[in-house]
């Protein structure tokens, strides 16, 4: 066991704690629990709502798969990954100042009280409830593999115990301090993601003897490398441009992302976060994935790409520094771990359980339940990534891309296009998301699709569904004003 | 009932300014990365040690982008209430 990285580790999940426990009291003496566990009161500032997306966002993908694949790809993962940059501005322009009005004035608390106010139709919030529910489970329990790999690989643990303290940590303070806790520990998570691989940016160019040293070095191992095409030559233009819809513009369909956008204070708040995530997602987003490539001729030989950032840490940072570097990629996975539980949780519990099944529940119930069914739900990820899938990264993406098939046109076009409905709403989740695991599977077998990624198409035809079936059943413009 | 609230006014306009920086900011990504990228890697120039195509698309073009946006914030966005003027708080 390596005690000197184990300790600052540690205390970093016990400041994560305290966070937790300090919101917990705050939300014990609220008026309103729903919308404060869920929500935090609609009260973030610009600065905290700007670290939560990008904490939320910044998962395990991005702090261990990401730079595992920039190491065997080269500069071209680090073009592709820079495709993320725009989901520090577009997410809040997007949905903007439209959807902060429109979620005050429909009082919604989540993604699902939005799409149910707007479509008012039953089909609608079922589905969605449904396609979170399993989605986001999938992609949970991506991340809480990503956690217990990397305490795995820090600590000598076995991965099963590993992953067992992974879910205590992260089930504690979730369960006990609501959305306001992990909008507030995103915050921290945030500053130390963007400290931590500026850090260990500079420790591996320092390593490799200055860019230029490692450039040479990569050129002679194989010029591909340094090209926007990948090590086999094999990223296409379409293929890595494909990912501006994956993980640039179709955030916007993401329920744990969307969410984010409906609980700033005021606008002034939205305009800082929009300033700030951008910055901060490019910074992390850059440093992260460069470390990866410059890792290569410093540690070559390194398969298992999710470890790629721990052992270039420990090899290039004293201890000490190095266990406070790695608490970045920890918190990444923690604080989208936490916010997908939530929001899979208020799917069960508001979207399904307060709406249809006991509307008339009591204060207490309802705590009691929201309480539960996130505890359950923790527990059932664990049992999940007790044998885990292999590619990580994969499997996140995943979980992402049909989120977004689903979602994207249902929020933004229910924002903007008044002629939208409810059955245009239906038919383009359910278009989008069966063409995607259609797709998915397809593409598995056969490669991908006129060289794109997966989510490419069903984006392209749930909105050709939604835009049809709008006007074709039930025609009618919606009133924003009423 | 007033037919289209003002704040709508805005919040379309900016959601539009959105989707034409992200286009720009694609246009720039791709042309530097492709552009001068699909050049054999032996007439490569590079800038502070980094490929030159990485260096415009990817450092340059994230400079330039977070320079926009704050620009567009601080003089195109316009600061609205969000809350329903005169009706119920919550």
């Amino acid at each position: 066991m390596n005690y000197a990285v184990l300790i600052p580790m540690i205390m970093f999940l016990i400041l994560i704690f305290f966070i937790g426990y300090w919101s917990s009291r705050k939300l014990a003496s609220s008026s309103n629990f729903i919308s404060d566990y869920f929500l935090g009161g609609r009260e973030l500032g610009g600065f905290v709502l700007a670290m939560t997306m990008v904490a939320t966002y910044g998962s395990a993908s991005s702090f261990l798969g990401g730079p595992g694949t920039a190491y065997t790809m080269g500069f071209g993962w680090v073009l592709l990954a820079m495709t993320q940059v725009v989901t520090g501005y577009f997410v809040l322009m997007i949905l903007g100042k439209k959807f902060a009005i429109m979620a005050r004035r429909y009082k919604a608390v989540t993604m699902i009280d939005f799409l149910k106010a707007r479509y008012d139709s039953k089909a609608v919030v079922l589905l969605s409830a449904l396609s979170i529910i399993i989605f986001l489970f999938s992609a949970m329990a991506a991340q809480w593999i990503g956690g217990a790999r990397l305490i795995e690989s820090l600590t000598g643990l076995s991965y099963n115990s590993a992953l067992f303290l992974f879910a205590v940590s992260v089930l504690v303070y979730v369960t006990i301090g609501g959305f306001r806790a992990v909008a507030l520990t995103d915050a921290v998570q945030g500053a130390v993601m963007l400290v931590g691989t500026l850090i260990l940016l500079i420790a591996v160019i320092f390593a490799g003897g200055g860019i230029p040293n490692i450039v040479q070095d990569l050129i002679n191992e194989n010029p591909n490398l340094v090209t926007p095409y990948g090590a086999e030559g094999n990223l296409s233009a379409a293929y890595v441009s494909s990912f501006w819809i994956l993980v640039g513009v179709g955030v916007v369909g993401l329920p744990q992302i969307a969410v984010r956008a409906m609980s700033y204070k005021n606008s002034r708040s939205m305009h800082r976060a929009l300033i700030i995530g951008t910055l901060v997602t490019g910074i992390i987003m850059l440093n992260m994935h460069l470390i990866g490539v410059f890792a290569r001729p410093i540690l070559p030989g390194i398969d298992v790409g999710d470890k790629v950032i721990p052992l270039i840490a420990l090899e290039t940072l004293p201890a000490w520094l190095a266990g406070i570097v790695l608490a970045a990629p920890m918190a990444a996975i923690m604080s989208t771990v936490d916010s997908l539980l939530l929001i899979v949780s208020s799917s069960i519990v508001r979207d399904v359980y307060l709406n249809y099944i006991k509307p008339e529940a009591e204060l207490k119930t309802i705590k009691r339940i929201s309480f539960g069914v996130t505890a359950m739900l923790g527990i059932g990820v664990f049992l999940l990534a007790l044998d885990p899938p292999d590619l990580l990264i994969f499997l996140n993406l995943f979980a992402f891309g049909g989120l977004e098939a689903a979602f994207i046109w249902p929020v933004v076009l229910g924002l903007y296009w008044k002629w939208g409905n409810k059955y245009g709403a239906i038919a383009s989740m359910i278009t989008g998301i069966g063409t995607y695991v259609a797709l998915h599977f397809y593409n598995q077998e056969y490669g991908n699709l006129l060289g794109v990624h997966t989510v490419t198409f069903p984006v392209l035809l749930s909105l050709v569904a939604f835009i049809a079936f709008s006007l074709l059943i039930g025609r009618k413009a919606y009133d924003y004003a009423a | 009932m007033n037919e289209t609230d003002w704040r709508f006014k805005i919040a379309h306009r900016e959601a539009l300014i959105g989707v034409g920086l992200a286009l720009f900011n694609f246009v720039w990504w791709f042309g530097f990365a492709y552009g001068m990228g699909s050049a054999p890697v032996e007439e490569y120039t590079y800038v502070f040690g980094l490929p030159a195509w990485f260096f415009y698309s990817c450092v340059v073009g994230f400079l330039v982008i977070a320079v926009l946006v704050i620009i567009i914030v601080k003089f195109f966005f316009v600061e609205v209430p969000f809350e329903e003027e005169e009706e119920e708080k919550r």
